[in-house]
């Protein structure tokens, strides 16, 4: 079967614009002054609703105040579903110029919170009501907990007189969500609302950003109030080191300055700080290789030639090996997470560690650090430039030429690559490829968790910041539609691809409909293996082959004497939840259904490609071993030589 | 493994002892005891927390205490420069031929008698753990019916005070 379009149906696909251009959230940066910032830097259609919404109010009601607050921090959009308990805020939202997208199921508002947060830097807003609805948040806020991901998650409560007596969608989500959050309050009059709000914001943003969660009985949002903004921000427990230490970042640059072998081991806290402009200064000044973690590509060019790739289980053989045999890291914004770091003990042994985090907690968790580094990225990498400078002017220059001979050696010798399936299904790897290549690096890519997030991470080229959005450090199956949705509405003149596998797609497809009835038109590539790869390719290589429960049938009956059905048939879905459907088989109709997908603006798209079941993600560090144990390929162990370097 | 005191103070708001513990036992710490308290300040509690641990996990489970929003400081007090106490009420059997004993020992520990009646005698003693232990041990002979023991509250010695100026060193300034 060749590319087959779907005439799809156009009737139901309304648009309802955002307003305005997307107003830059009042982020704040000091407490004492925060609440007073939370009108300022927006832009003009937002300034006028920011301006309009923090006049003072009498006698209103605290659902009122809260959509003034929201209003007035700068919120453009929230993603959320109504309930009982939250109902009052309904309300008054209805008439706010705050944009509503109705989701289909409140994960979706989770993920599209932080999908919105990762393209647009600016704070990611969802709301569900109680119980089941704010337990069904629970995922994407432990999701954006562990990638570092400004959310703020509004939840309504039973009323108070109900609280602790197990009434009707009762769940103490403040108490459910304290791990996963880095904060959560829960209001208990309608007066403190503002501030609650103001300061909701401010955590979120500032420092090491986090979700946090805002939770409101349904009598404090029906509760009678005076509105004032900007009201007072009371946090005397959060302080957060933003200027680095002069002395720590001095030791660095003569560190720095002294290495024969450095690696630049960036992480997502340099997307998260901005700092890509300060990164980029920093690494052609001191000449060493960068390599970018899951969380960080996109932080340095792919087509840069000091970029050696992605670290980790599954990164390039320059990058593991670079950190494996480095004399120096230069961590910044990483936190050496089991995924980088393989068998920790035997991880990059031979080198000194700079370790720069905006959290303190992060340093000598996993690694200790040589030189600790406490600060934003930004003003931490951009004052190295200066110290490093300094060094260079003393006639302290590195001599980099031997390292770099040994990296070239490596890079050359084990390229990323694939095979094509024995069986000549369709190779997964060639399909991201191409549509990394005709889609290009101005578009927005998500994935969803597995082989297909592995191969997107390693066969698109990436060159900027906030171009890869991904669920990094919980590995959310099902991120990639609703975080696509997220970032689209974030950025609406931005192409969004939804890099999916068969599994994932099934546990949020349902925001399809939610896309295509907002007009929010995001692609969708779904990578149809027809089964869970990633444990599908565990089970081949630890499990001899034993798949136990990762058959999906979305190619087909696993017993070949059954009738052969797709289930479910992904273009007929995609029809039914108002997309374009087109499935792609063959190699040769690979670009010019991506081509057919990038012509269609009006309405979202999803193509099903049918690919290989057996390919798998290769170089791979087993789970557990050290990364001087990587293979190449499957049965490819690279030769180091022995005494190499 | 070394024994910690940890003294933390934080905001005087509701939920705030559920995430400290919450937090030590996510983290794999066992807690050996915790007193919580008003302190000079309406706004702010004082947490004790003693805590067994090597240095290296001590300072990550502050550090991790530290980013609580509602924490505002921690200081580890350590045993030469700090005041630690403990409260005791034990309840000791005392029939008429053993209270002279019971007496005796409750005055050679310094500890009050705050109820008596036929058949026992209810003690209160303040102390170091230690000396509760050593007081625990001789009364242990002659029946101890029922007791209950704080946790440990600790200040440090000297001028100094964990909130005002010329403050004690909180320990994520240690480091670093």
């Amino acid at each position: 079967m060749s590319t087959t379009a779907s005439t799809g149906r156009t009737s139901t696909a309304p648009t309802s614009p955002a307003p305005g251009a997307g107003p830059a959230p009042a982020v704040p940066t000091t407490p004492t002054d925060a609440a007073a910032q939370a009108t300022l830097g927006v832009e003009t259609t937002a300034r006028t609703m920011a301006e309009s919404a923090s006049e003072p109010a009498t006698g209103i009601t605290g659902a009122q105040s809260l959509v003034r607050s929201l209003e007035a921090v700068g919120v453009d959009v929230v993603f959320g579903i109504p309930g009982g308990a939250i109902l009052p805020l309904y309300d008054p939202l209805f008439d706010s110029a705050v944009r509503h997208v109705l989701v289909r199921h409140e994960q979706g508002a989770g993920h599209a919170a932080t999908g919105y947060a990762q393209a647009t830097g600016r704070v990611g807003v969802c709301m569900a009501t109680s119980g089941p609805g704010a337990t069904n948040l629970v995922t994407p806020l432990a999701d954006a907990y562990m990638d570092s991901v400004p959310v703020v998650a509004i939840t309504g409560q039973v009323s108070s007189t109900l609280i602790g007596t197990d009434g009707f969608q009762e769940a103490d989500i403040r108490g459910i969500t304290m791990p996963i959050t880095k904060h959560s309050f829960l209001v208990t009059s309608a007066d403190e609302i503002p501030q609650r709000i103001a300061e909701a914001f401010h955590l979120a943003s500032t420092g090491r950003p986090g979700p946090v969660l805002v939770d409101v009985p349904k009598d404090v949002l029906q509760a009678t109030t005076d509105f004032s903004w900007p009201p007072r921000i009371d946090l005397p427990g959060y302080k957060p080191t933003t200027r680095p230490h002069g002395k720590q970042v001095r030791e660095a640059a003569a560190l720095i300055a002294a290495a024969r072998q450095p690696v630049l081991y960036v992480g997502g806290g340099v997307l998260k700080a901005h700092a890509t402009d300060e990164l980029a200064e920093l690494a052609e000044l001191t000449g060493a290789p960068v390599v970018t973690t899951l969380m960080a590509r996109g932080a340095f060019p792919d087509s840069h030639p000091q970029n050696l790739g992605m670290p980790g289980m599954h990164g390039t053989v320059a990058a593991v090996t670079a950190l494996q045999k480095a004399d120096l890291l230069i961590t910044l914004g990483a936190r050496f997470d089991d995924r980088v770091t393989g068998q920790l003990s035997s991880f990059a042994p031979d080198a000194a560690v700079i370790h720069a985090d905006i959290d303190p907690a992060e340093i000598g968790k996993n690694r200790r650090a040589d030189v600790p580094i406490v600060g934003d990225a930004k003003a931490t990498i951009a004052e190295l430039v200066t110290a490093v400078r300094a060094e260079h002017e003393a006639g302290r220059t590195p001599q980099l030429t031997a390292w770099w001979e040994q990296l070239e050696d490596w890079r050359t010798r084990y390229p990323l690559g694939y095979d094509r399936p024995e069986d000549g299904m369709l190779s997964p790897q060639y399909v991201i490829e191409r549509l990394g290549a005709i889609a290009g690096p101005d578009t927005i890519y998500t994935s969803g968790v597995g082989q297909h997030q592995m191969w997107a991470a390693q066969f698109i080229k990436y060159e900027k910041p906030g171009t890869w959005l991904n669920s990094g450090g919980l590995g959310t199956m099902g991120y990639s539609v609703p975080a696509a949705m997220g970032a689209k509405v974030g950025c609406p003149d931005t192409t969004v691809w939804a890099i999916d596998g068969d599994g994932c797609f099934q546990m949020t497809n349902q925001e399809l409909a939610t896309c295509a009835i907002e007009g929010i038109p995001i692609k969708v590539a779904v990578i149809n293996n027809g089964n869970l790869g990633m444990v599908r390719q565990w089970q081949t290589l630890f499990y001899e082959g034993r798949y136990s429960n990762t058959h999906l049938a979305t190619h087909g009956a696993k017993d070949p004497a059954a009738r052969q059905v797709r289930i479910p048939d992904f273009v007929t879905l995609a029809e039914a939840l108002g997309c374009v459907g087109l499935r792609c088989e063959t190699e040769d109709d690979v670009d010019a259904v991506i081509e057919k997908a990038m012509a269609i603006t009006d309405r979202p798209v999803v193509i099903d490609f049918i690919v290989g079941s057996d390919a798998q993600v290769w170089p791979m560090v087993a789970a557990g071993a050290s990364n001087d144990a990587i293979m190449a390929a499957r049965g490819l162990r690279p030769d180091f030589g022995g005494d190499q370097v | 493994m070394p024994r910690h005191t940890l003294s933390v103070l934080v905001e005087n708001k509701s939920g705030v002892l559920a995430r400290v513990s919450a937090l030590f036992s996510r983290r794999g710490f066992n807690i050996e005891s915790l007193a919580v308290g008003p302190t000079e300040n309406p706004d702010l509690s004082r947490m004790t927390i003693v805590a067994e641990a090597e240095s290296a996990p001590l300072e990550q489970i502050t550090k991790q205490l530290n980013k609580l929003i509602e924490v505002i400081k921690i200081v580890e007090l350590d045993g030469e420069a700090s005041v630690e106490r403990e409260l005791l009420l034990v309840k000791v059997r005392a029939p008429l031929t053993d209270r002279a004993t019971v007496l005796q020992t409750a005055e050679l520990f310094r500890a009050r008698v705050v109820d008596v009646n036929t058949d026992t005698v209810t003690i209160e003693a303040t102390g170091t753990p230690e000396k509760l232990r050593a007081l625990l041990a001789v009364l242990a002979p002659l029946g101890i019916k029922e007791m209950a023991q704080s946790g440990t509250v600790a200040l440090g010695r000297g001028p100094r005070s964990m909130s005002g100026s010329g403050s004690l060193r909180p320990v994520d300034q240690r480091s670093a």
